[in-house]
């Protein structure tokens, strides 16, 4: 796995001991809130509802087992001994002391990681696909060139003032796992007509209050210009952005003011300038790279007895049908450790089951660990002939949830239990939906449902691309729930169709129940996922299980 | 004129980040119903400066709406009233160290 180079470790450090000073100048009164406040904010130190929260970089997603140790360390020392892992690869711990801040800092400096552009208007972690260098559907693994993009980012002098922040998302596979389309720049890997790798790359994604798809501006950017034209992107906007309205200030509104055809061409203009400028070493950088991430030595090893156990054992058989993906090497699995134990926070990970985590990727998993923006920790590497062992370790630190991808992996932010910026709670909605489908044993019959769940307009919990989408608003002082269907993030994004007029926090549940038992109705039999079913009937017959009575009083 | 709906000071404890109240003899207290409950436009204005004042001890000061209680003001927006409490995912947080 890649290590920082001596360049990054002290950078790292001598970011660290400033912010020493700065906390230490704050405590003491010699800094404001004013003057303080963009440098916390720089170092990933948020001020929420009830406690400070710190916001710690997981760049693409990667961790190995020390890292992944030593955030149970921080969780269990500074914090309230557990994390929140997000839809953007971070993990959030929500109990820090200002005082103990510097200390985290340090302790994440020695297994080189930090909180670096995890907030502010820069770039910030550049995300990938989670199952990078695993998945059977890839053509190259893209994490490279997200550490590429994090090197070339990181403390980059023109950028780190942007109009807004600036996110961007990598993906290696024909399958879209690290929704492109809903980033400031999407890069999609692929191959043109004469074989060659290259990027497809997409801009003017996001979510928030005006949700977009991103436009492909480029179809085909051979691999050794995309820092080039990366710069080229950002450079456009950092002029073009704008400065005097926080709500336009991304880069999807720049992309509409300015048109697709025109924005196309100054970047293409912008890029001939610059790409001169690369003298080479970005790609001599990138050769070491990717050096650093040569694949794992695949053991070689009978897997009958996977197969003996994945027939005796129901149980087994359960998760593996639902948590294991497609290795591009037979003899081996995906793993998704489910964080959507039934009734427990979507992302939360105790101390000490990051540690049971770290353990299993030593002991089978090639010491790779993923987060996926879908909030569960991945093993990308483990041997069939480990799984049962693997299983069975989970199930005994309560890790063992045969759910991923149904309808209790959902995506939920911290919402109005921990975020400033709230307007209702998001994490009770999803306990509650993930314990009503359990008790109606429902939710393997229900099959693929992917509901994401946000608790302001922000739309941290990428509700606008949830099958089902929940967006959690203040209505004249009372929590309301607006729905959203349809949504998907995937390689065909589509921003999900507002349903109607929203709930109240105690009918939530059932509204959400009524649609699933209205799909369940319709559908054309079990191989009819939700979201094909709502493609091929669209919206009316969902309106109407969800406001019954409405539709009689129409045609009165 | 419409009326001045009563208020108190609230803000967060600079190292804990906790929820913290203004009381009518100028401290700082955890508990909501012992904060001042001000019902005048002009001493809310006056005491908000106050808290704003304190650069050492609280953060993002401002004025939430409250009610007066049997125990002392109440909160009456539910987003104040989860700052009296904690997250409801886990019991922690006042609703855990007040008890
Ligand atoms: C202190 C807590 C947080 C604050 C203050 C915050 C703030 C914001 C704001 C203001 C936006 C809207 C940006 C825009 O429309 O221009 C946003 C978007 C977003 N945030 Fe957060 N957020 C917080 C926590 C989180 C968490 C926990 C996650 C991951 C679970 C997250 C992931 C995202 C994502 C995915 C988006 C939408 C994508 C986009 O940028 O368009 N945020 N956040
Ligand atoms: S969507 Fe809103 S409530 Fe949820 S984390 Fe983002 S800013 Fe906070």
């Amino acid at each position: 796995m890649y290590s920082y180079s001596e360049f990054d470790e002290a950078f790292v450090r001598t970011r660290v001991a400033q912010f020493t000073h700065q906390v230490e100048r704050r405590i003491d009164g010699s800094l404001t809130e004013e003057e303080f406040r963009p440098l916390r904010l720089m170092n990933g130190l948020y001020l929420q509802l009830h406690a400070y929260m710190l916001r710690v970089a997981i760049p693409y997603g990667t961790l190995n087992p020390r890292q992944m140790r030593q955030l149970a360390h921080i969780a269990q020392t500074w914090d309230k001994g557990y994390g929140h892992f997000t839809t953007r690869q971070n993990i959030q711990f929500n109990w820090p002391k200002l005082s103990d801040v510097p200390k985290m800092l340090s302790a994440l400096a020695d297994v080189g990681m930090h909180a670096i552009q995890t907030s502010g208007n820069c770039v910030r972690n550049v995300t990938a696909d989670h199952f990078a260098a695993a998945a059977a559907d890839e053509i190259e693994d893209p994490r490279p060139y997200a550490e590429l993009l994090r090197q070339w980012s990181t403390d980059h002098p023109e950028f780190q003032f942007l109009p807004r922040k600036f996110k961007i998302a990598i993906t290696g596979a024909a399958q879209d796992r690290a929704v492109t389309a809903a980033h400031d720049i999407g890069l999609r890997i692929v191959k043109n007509d004469a074989g060659e790798t290259g990027f497809q790359v997409l801009v003017g994604g996001g979510l928030g209050r005006t949700p977009m798809v991103a436009m492909t501006v480029r179809d085909f950017l051979p691999v050794e210009d995309l820092l080039p034209y990366v710069e080229a992107v950002l450079s456009v906007y950092n002029t073009l952005g704008r400065r005097d309205n926080k709500y336009k200030a991304r880069i999807k509104i720049t992309l509409h003011e300015t048109g697709k055809e025109e924005i196309t061409r100054m970047i293409e203009a912008r890029f001939a300038e610059l790409r001169p400028l690369f003298g080479g070493n970005d790609q001599a950088l990138l050769a070491d790279i990717r050096a650093a991430f040569a694949p794992p030595a695949f053991r070689n090893a009978p897997v009958e007895a996977y197969d003996a156990f994945y027939k005796a054992d129901p149980v087994f058989r359960a998760w593996a049908d639902t948590n294991l993906a497609k290795h591009r090497n037979d003899q081996y699995a995906i793993v998704t450790i489910s964080l959507k134990a039934h009734g427990q926070t979507p992302g939360d990970a105790t101390a000490d089951q990051m540690r049971v985590m770290a353990d299993l990727a030593e002991r089978y998993g090639h010491n790779e660990l993923r987060v996926s923006h879908e909030q569960n920790v991945i093993l990308p590497h483990v041997h069939k002939s480990d799984l049962p062992a693997v299983h069975a370790a989970l199930m005994q630190a309560g890790l063992g949830t045969a759910n991923v991808g149904l309808i209790s992996d959902i995506i939920a932010c911290p919402g109005m239990d921990y975020c400033a910026l709230a307007t209702a709670r998001a994490i009770p909605v999803a306990q509650e939906i993930a314990t009503r489908f359990d008790a109606l044993k429902l939710e393997h019959d229900v099959g693929p449902l992917k509901i994401k769940i946000s608790g302001c307009i922000n739309a941290c919990g990428h509700h606008h691309v949830g099958h089902i989408g929940i967006l959690g608003l203040d209505r004249a002082g009372v929590e309301n729930y607006q729905i959203t269907l349809g949504g998907d993030g995937t390689e065909d994004a589509v921003i999900g169709e507002r349903a109607g007029p929203g709930f109240a926090y105690d009918e939530i549940v059932p509204a959400i129940e009524r649609i699933v038992l209205a799909y369940l109705d319709l559908r054309e039999g079990p191989e009819e996922t939700f979201l094909q079913a709502y493609r091929r009937v669209g919206l009316p017959p969902f309106k109407a299980a969800l406001y019954p009575g409405e539709g009689n009083r129409d045609a009165a | 004129m419409a009326r001045f709906t009563p208020k108190v000071v609230t803000a967060n404890a600079l190292i804990e980040g906790d929820v913290i109240y203004l009381t009518a003899d100028d401290r700082w207290t955890r508990l909501h119903h012992e904060a001042e409950l001000i019902e005048d436009e002009a001493h809310a204005q006056l005491r908000l400066l106050h808290a704003m004042a304190q650069k050492s001890v609280a953060v993002g000061a401002y004025l939430a709406d409250a009610k007066a209680g049997p125990n002392g003001p109440e909160p009456t927006h539910f987003r104040e009233v989860f700052r009296t409490r904690g997250p409801s995912n886990y019991f922690l947080g006042k609703q855990a160290e007040l008890v």
